[in-house]
């Protein structure tokens, strides 16, 4: 039962780091109408920064994660300007998909170049050891548990943004209807910019708490956690934040259960298939709203 | 017998009963007008009649068959053929291909000749075309045949959009507002088409229509929408003389 | 002649000559073998890039799964072949290899076409991106060999096969498939290509190919003109699939090792396919085949470049979509060719 809890606290340490970066994916979706293919590069862009910074410069972390958070989100709403926006109406929405995966290589190869191919040993930014529960059966690590915090704070403040600001108000009326949204006087540009920019900069938290809970660190780091938190933004139903948290914290469940209790080989096919049956049972996800096509 | 028969066709989006105890009953060979203002459920009608949505209650039957409930290519082949309020090609195909979708189901060979192009693919291809175009003449879009559809200008897309579906030989065309969008003389010339499927296919029509030349000047028949609800139906004259549908229409 | 048949005609003429032509450079050993190697995956991307434009530009679903249609069909002809292995002649076994690698893609296809065709757009992409990672991920960790007394599956190891002494182990779990017949070469993977150009080149000119088309234009109008949507979206499906398995038989027989891997048949494998048929023209048959050989080749002969090449790449791939597709950009072209017909005109005149 004790090994039980242990591993379920690992799957919602792991599914909270999706689910922060389900929340950018989401959000850019929602609003941009575009699968960000490089949004898990930019994770990838986040931890390498403080690598730099923490590791190599030895400056303290909160500096690494200030600097990736500035780094990711300057380069979030610089790739939306160069690559995605002149592409916005295009007469096929595969234009800035492929353009997408483009800037996916793009992010890759230059932090090939820079960075190298070899594994980087990443040190957690978070130096708390956690805590001991149950005479010290059930031990629960720093990192965890800042994690899970975090993205409970993130998705507070997400829903605060959105809800309670202006800017936010504006994402929801761009994402609702963009045409709309510019005859009631939105800037949409600046719109989707703040979108982006808050985007990247949950990328960039999520490097750091993903790479402080799996210090292994390459180019392509950011690439598989990046399409499985799609599929936690699509599980929970893309476009919708709590739909994010949700389907993070319910693939990151899945995968750690699986990962121990079934085959660690097969867990990604059961991440997968989670999400095949709920679009079968519900082709919007858990909390995606239905929209038909009018006739 | 009636060709169609509809008894007390109703459908509740969201609370609002968007029709309301629908009846109408269409011989053979009539041309049907059905009118009221904007948002009092004409399309809600085709829609239900097509099979697109499912209605609450009511009955709906073709030629004596009971077709409610089939799905929406089911009841093409049961007989209901239709246009679109805002016109629906099939934009990256050829003028002539947009047609021959329309005969796919006059028209059969198997998904290997298909592949390989063997067996009857030639000949039944040849018929095909053949049938296509006599259809495309008598809408005079044979000039056109191999425009991309989207390259039409508006007139002959609607014109088009009626070629596609006479092509799946209907019983019953519904036709959804078709001159909308059109110019007076575009207009003129599409009740000429009109008449000349009805006279020449000896095709039953019913149609949405707001331009009131046309519908006075074509349908036989009125029903009238309003809310919903039937305010009136009967001979085209009593109907449009009739006061409830004139305040209806042109509000108190 | 139909204009139709003039243009399959003509892409059948170009695979054909440039055949040709790279088979004298061979022949008259102007080629470096690094380049002769390239020449297979080159032509089996090629057929992935007709299978999938079949589904992405005809059928008009977007798929991020046809790296996993490969894969079933690599696994499956692989495993018939070396059953086969000296059983029967080499060419027969390889026809026969091919023919099953396809036949049970194609099943594959329809077993995932059921569940995924329902679903619209991008929700369709992620989930056939998943199917792709689950076949993917089930091949890579299963344990598949046979002995006198029958077949034998294991998911935790070789050993656990429990093989008799004349057992031959097929699947080797996370070691995949070793000693297939290396059957493939130039000549049989452009005689595939030339079969898979012919079927979905026919297939756009036919009845079914129509009844496909109409359901990418416009759905709910195809629909309306009494068009089985669920059948024809299958049909174009299944064969897409199929086609991606016959893309697989050439890639397991042209390769000594082969295991289910990201590198082989992940996802990026299938966004590679994708990135050809979209620069190749999106329902442009001929345009994938022509945009998979250069784009498969321009990596690996911009070698000399070495650390810059995928740089490189990446930035080629952004600033052409940009170029190809911004609106912004395509009116200035078409007012730019406007102005230049006019000036042409006036010259004339």
């Amino acid at each position: 039962m004790l090994s039980f809890l242990n591993y379920f606290v690992s799957g919602l340490s792991l599914g909270s780091i999706y689910a922060i970066i389900a929340l950018g994916y989401t959000m850019v979706y929602g609003i941009a109408k575009m699968l960000n293919f490089a949004h898990g590069d930019f994770i990838m862009i986040g931890c390498y920064m403080i690598f730099t910074i923490v590791s190599t410069m030895g400056l303290p972390p909160v500096a690494g994660i200030i600097v990736a958070v500035i780094v990711c989100t300057i380069l979030g709403v610089t790739t939306e300007k160069v690559a995605y926006k002149p592409l916005r109406g295009a007469s096929s929405p595969l234009a800035v998909l492929i353009t997408a995966i483009g800037v996916s290589y793009l992010l890759e190869n230059a932090a090939l170049l820079i960075f190298g191919a070899d594994t980087k040993s990443f040190t957690s930014v978070i130096s708390w050891s956690g805590i001991t529960l149950a005479g010290g059966q059930l031990k629960i690590q720093g990192v965890t548990i800042v994690t899970i915090a975090v993205s409970l704070l993130i998705l507070v403040f997400l829903q605060l943004f959105v809800h309670k600001t202006r800017e936010g108000q504006a994402m929801l009326a761009v994402s609702q209807d963009r045409g709309a949204a510019t005859l009631m006087g939105i800037n949409v540009n600046k719109t989707i910019s703040i979108t982006f920019a808050i985007g990247s900069a949950l990328a960039a938290i999520a490097g750091a708490l993903l790479c402080s809970a799996y210090p292994s660190l390459t180019p392509y780091t950011g690439a598989m956690p990046g399409i499985k938190a799609f599929v936690a933004a699509v599980l929970g139903g893309i476009g919708s934040i709590p739909g994010a948290m949700i389907g993070g914290l319910v693939l990151g469940i899945i995968e750690i259960l699986s990962r121990t209790y079934i085959s660690s080989q097969l867990s990604d096919a059961i991440v997968f298939s989670i999400l095949i049956i709920v679009l079968l049972v519900k082709p919007t996800g858990i909390l995606g709203k239905n929209i038909q096509e009018k006739v | 017998m009636a060709l169609l028969e509809v008894t007390n066709l109703s459908i509740t989006f969201g609370g609002l009963r968007a029709v309301d105890n629908f009846n109408l009953t269409m011989e053979k060979g009539e041309l049907y007008g059905l009118i009221g203002p904007n948002g009092a459920g004409k399309t809600t009608v085709f829609n239900l009649l097509t099979g697109v949505y499912k209605a609450d209650e009511g009955l709906i039957k073709l030629d004596g068959l009971d077709i409610t409930g089939h799905r929406t290519a089911e009841i093409d082949r049961d007989g209901i053929a239709r246009t679109f309020q805002n016109i629906r090609l099939f934009k990256d195909l050829p003028v002539i291909d947009n047609v021959k979708v329309g005969l796919h189901n006059q028209f059969n060979y198997s998904t290997a000749e298909s592949m390989l192009h063997c067996g009857r693919y030639h000949k039944v291809e040849k018929e095909m075309d053949e049938e296509a175009m006599k259809l495309l003449g008598v809408f005079d879009l044979d000039k056109e045949r191999d425009y991309l559809s989207a390259n039409l200008p508006y007139g002959k897309q609607r014109k088009l959009e009626i070629a596609r579906a006479m092509a799946t030989k209907p019983k019953l065309l519904l036709l959804d507002e078709p001159a909308a969008g059109m110019n007076p003389n575009e207009t003129a010339e599409l009740m000429e088409t009109i008449q000349l499927i009805r006279d020449k296919f000896d095709m039953t029509i019913l149609l949405i229509e707001h331009d009131m030349k046309l519908v006075s000047g074509i349908c036989e028949k009125l029903t009238v929408l309003n809310f919903g609800r039937i305010l009136a139906h009967g001979d085209t004259k009593d109907v449009l003389a009739n006061p409830e549908v004139i305040k209806a229409y042109i509000g108190e | 002649m139909r204009k139709t048949q003039k243009k399959t005609l003509i892409t059948y003429a170009i695979v054909i000559i440039a055949y040709i032509i790279l088979e004298i450079f061979m022949k008259a050993g102007m080629m470096s073998s690094h380049l002769k190697g390239l020449l297979v995956p080159m032509v089996y991307y090629a057929i992935a890039a007709v299978a999938l434009n079949l589904c992405v530009g005809i059928l008009g679903e977007l798929s991020l799964g046809h790296a996993g249609f490969m894969c079933v069909g690599a696994f499956s002809s692989a495993i018939v072949s070396q059953l086969l292995s000296g059983a029967i002649p080499d060419a027969l076994r390889f026809i026969l290899a091919l023919i099953i690698g396809v036949v049970i893609s194609a099943l594959f296809g329809m077993l995932i076409g059921i569940p995924v065709l329902r679903l619209n757009g991008d929700y369709l992409a992620i989930v056939t991106l998943a199917f792709g990672e689950i076949i993917k991920n089930i091949l890579n960790s299963i344990y598949l060999g046979v002995d006198s007394a029958g077949v034998h599956l294991s998911l935790k190891s070789q050993m656990a096969l429990g093989l008799a002494d004349d057992g031959k182990v097929l699947i080797n779990g996370a070691m995949g498939i070793t000693g297939t017949p290396q059957d493939s070469n130039f000549t049989i993977a452009i005689v595939v290509l030339l079969i898979s150009l012919f079927i979905v080149q026919n297939m756009i000119d036919s009845r079914d190919g129509r009844a496909i088309m109409s359901i990418r234009d416009n759905r709910i109008a195809s629909e309306s003109v009494g068009i089985n949507i669920t059948k024809y979206k299958m049909t174009g499906f299944v064969v897409s699939a199929a086609i991606a398995g016959a893309a697989g038989v050439l890639f397991s027989h042209n390769i000594a090792t082969m295991q289910a891997t990201s590198q082989y048949f992940g996802y990026n494998v299938s966004i590679m396919i994708l990135v050809y048929v979209v620069l190749g023209g999106i329902g442009n048959i001929r345009g994938s085949v022509i945009a998979a050989c250069i784009l498969y080749l321009l990596p690996e002969l911009l070698r000399g470049l070495n650390k810059y090449r995928m740089l490189i790449y990446s930035i080629v791939l952004i600033v052409m979509m940009i170029i190809n597709w911004s609106p912004a950009l395509r009116d200035k072209r078409d007012k730019l060719r406007k102005k230049l017909m006019k000036g042409a005109g006036h010259g004339a005149a």
